[in-house]
């Protein structure tokens, strides 16, 4: 074993004159995330977001856009900022193969049933199939209900960029509906069984 | 200058197998069955258990802990305010027999690195291909004189969660209004570089509603601390910090903070320029690795264990691996991120090693929270790579830091939040 490593080493180094160039593999690099998201990315909650199953774009998008400071956070725009584009698409790859379950959290009846018809009016366009189709958005059914709370105050209250088209259904809801229009839909969100 | 990774590396020769053989050194994965052995269920031990089987479920996979449960030292300033209650700290040990770990509830009392056996004080012997070390810390009580584990029964230090926690928060309720707590507060390195700023913090928000005209007074050997900037901050914006009425008071090592003895009698703490009269007392002693690793020759002259920053394979031992707080990976501070991450790594190169590969490059995470008052929360976070020539763990540049001091009290707010989230995810990837 030690004479085989040395001899790789040796090898590596008359053929490459180099130190190799660190590759992780995307296990290595997201295991690293559990921590905070869970094992595999599916967090137990309640306010760091479930990243299992993940649409890998929807991933790399968000975390170039917490690394350059588009999107606001806490701490995510520091971690994101550790990782090249590459590395990004990695985990990006090895979460969008992870089983989302939905978490079991509590939820206020009334207020999801008027989320699910806002849902139907405002989102169900493009976060299809009750918000669980996630090709191009985070799956939204299921997803932890002070995650989602953050998101939409930072989406309402300007902090957070839009596409035009859901800016223009952000607004419009804030306007029909105020911020309880909001509050059901987080809860429709959550009820998700 | 041209560079190639380990993956074109074999694909250039063809893999592994082909490199051995062309070597005349064939190189099969060995059949299941090979035996690791794990000593210590705390963040890094049982994490390390977890990941080797998830990584590899064939590997035999032993974890020796002499507790029934771990209580979680994290968060556990928490109990001392009456915030939370140590049961939410603790967890068991069944949800790591679901990946088919066997659990051994005894002492690990020795290690034969030659025979690759452990010994534990209840007599039984585990061969093992590979052994990991996560001991976490000992008290180097008798640094502090007129200290002693004996009087740690009566000025606890509170450093291990468990019935030291217990003790300390019945001590703060018992004490009267206008009572002084002390802590004295450890050198350089040391389990939990916020801890005893967080529990200075923690300590007031319950002095400032349940106790207003108590004091805290910190005596600390250092001049600096983690997270300084912010604690001021909070400590200012929360408990007076800076004003004649500042329930927190920190006596830096410049400012004569550094102590020489206590009077366990009257809890008198002589620091170097006055004599403090505790009402409770708080000492946190100077730490080194844990006492296996003591007993099996793992440290340095430091205490701690030198080990390869990439296998965390020690560098006195071969076959035995040291993470966690007990090892010299010193770039990433003493936490239980920490700890769970260089288990990650630790259990990756373990899983490749036994398969007869080298072991892929690492990638470590820290972060780390710090809650100092109602919807008052910050952390830090650091992202990091390793670097092969000087076997060093080495934060990538311009990521990672601190909570920016000018944080927005919303922000404040969430990073509670998200340390709340933070405890419930990691021992949930650590033992669950």
């Amino acid at each position: 074993m030690k004479i085989k490593m040395s001899l790789m080493a040796l090898l590596g180094g008359m053929v490459f004159g180099g130190a190799a160039l660190a590759e992780p593999t995307p296990a290595m690099l997201a295991n690293a995330c559990a921590g905070c998201h869970g094992t595999n990315g599916l967090s137990v909650g309640p306010t760091s977001p479930i990243i299992s199953g993940m649409a890998s774009e929807y991933f790399v998008a968000a975390m170039a856009a917490y690394k350059k400071g588009e999107w606001p956070s806490t701490i995510m725009g520091r971690i994101a900022k550790g990782y090249s584009d590459e590395q990004i698409k990695a985990m990006g790859d090895f979460f969008a193969k992870q089983p989302f379950v939905r978490a079991a959290q509590k939820n206020d009846a009334a207020k999801a049933k008027t989320g699910a018809k806002l849902h139907e009016e405002y989102c169900e366009k493009c976060h299809e199939k009750g918000g669980s189709a996630g090709e191009d958005a985070g799956v939204l059914a299921g997803q932890w209900m002070p995650y989602l709370e953050h998101a939409m105050e930072d989406y309402t209250s300007g902090k957070r960029p839009m596409t035009k088209k859901m800016q223009k259904q952000v607004d419009q809801l804030v306007q029909d509906h105020k911020h309880a229009g909001v509050e059901a839909l987080v809860n429709f969100y959550g009820s998700a069984k | 200058m041209f560079k190639v990774n380990r993956r074109d590396f074999m694909k250039l020769t063809g893999g592994a197998a082909v490199v051995g053989s062309v070597l005349g050194m064939p190189h099969i994965a060995r059949a299941a069955g090979q035996k690791v052995v794990v000593i210590g269920g705390g963040p890094g031990g049982a994490t390390a258990a977890k990941y080797l089987k998830m990584g590899n479920p064939g590997l035999d996979v032993t974890l020796i802990e002499s507790g029934d449960s771990y209580v979680a030292c994290f968060l556990s300033n928490e109990v001392l305010s009456g915030e939370r209650t140590l049961e939410s700290l603790t967890v068991g040990f069944d949800g790591l027999k679901k990946y088919g770990i066997t659990v051994v509830k005894d002492t690990a009392s020795a290690i034969d690195p030659a025979a690759k056996k452990v010994t534990t004080s209840g007599g039984k012997t585990f061969d093992y291909d590979r052994c990991v070390v996560s001991p976490g810390v000992e008290f180097n009580y008798e640094a502090v004189v007129g200290y002693s584990e004996a009087a740690s029964h009566k000025a606890p230090h509170a450093w291990k969660a468990g019935p030291q926690t217990l003790l300390l928060r019945k001590q703060l309720e018992d004490m009267k209004d206008g009572g002084t707590f002390v802590i004295v507060a450890p050198p350089n390195p040391f389990r939990c570089p916020p801890g005893p700023y967080e529990r200075a913090a923690q300590v007031a928000m319950y002095f400032k509603h349940k106790k207003p005209k108590s004091k805290i007074i910190i005596l600390d050997p250092k001049d600096d601390f983690a997270k300084k900037g912010l604690f001021i901050k909070a400590w200012t914006s929360l408990y007076g910090y800076g004003t004649p009425d500042s329930m927190i008071k920190w006596v830096s090592g410049a400012d004569g903070g550094k102590v020489d003895k206590i009077d366990m009698e009257t809890l008198t703490v002589s620091a170097q320029t006055e004599d403090f009269k505790a009402d409770v007392l708080n000492v946190i002693p100077p730490q080194k690795a844990g006492h296996i690793a003591h007993v099996a020759d793992l440290v340095n002259e430091k205490g701690w264990c030198s080990v390869n920053k990439k296998t965390f394979e020690s560098s006195k031992h071969p076959g035995v691996h040291i993470i966690g707080d007990a090892s010299d990976a010193t770039t990433m501070p003493k936490s239980a991120y920490s700890a769970s991450s260089q288990a990650k790594v630790c259990a990756a190169a373990i899983i490749d090693l036994l398969a007869g590969k080298e072991p892929g490059d690492p990638s470590y995470v820290n972060t780390c929270y710090s809650i100092a008052g109602p919807d008052y929360g910050f952390s830090v976070a650091g992202v990091y790579t390793y670097d092969a020539e000087k076997n060093e763990i080495a934060g990538v540049k311009g990521a990672g830091g601190l909570t920016p001091v000018d944080a927005s009290p919303e922000m404040l707010k969430r990073e509670v939040g998200y340390a709340h989230s933070w405890l419930a995810n990691i021992v949930a990837d650590s033992w669950k």
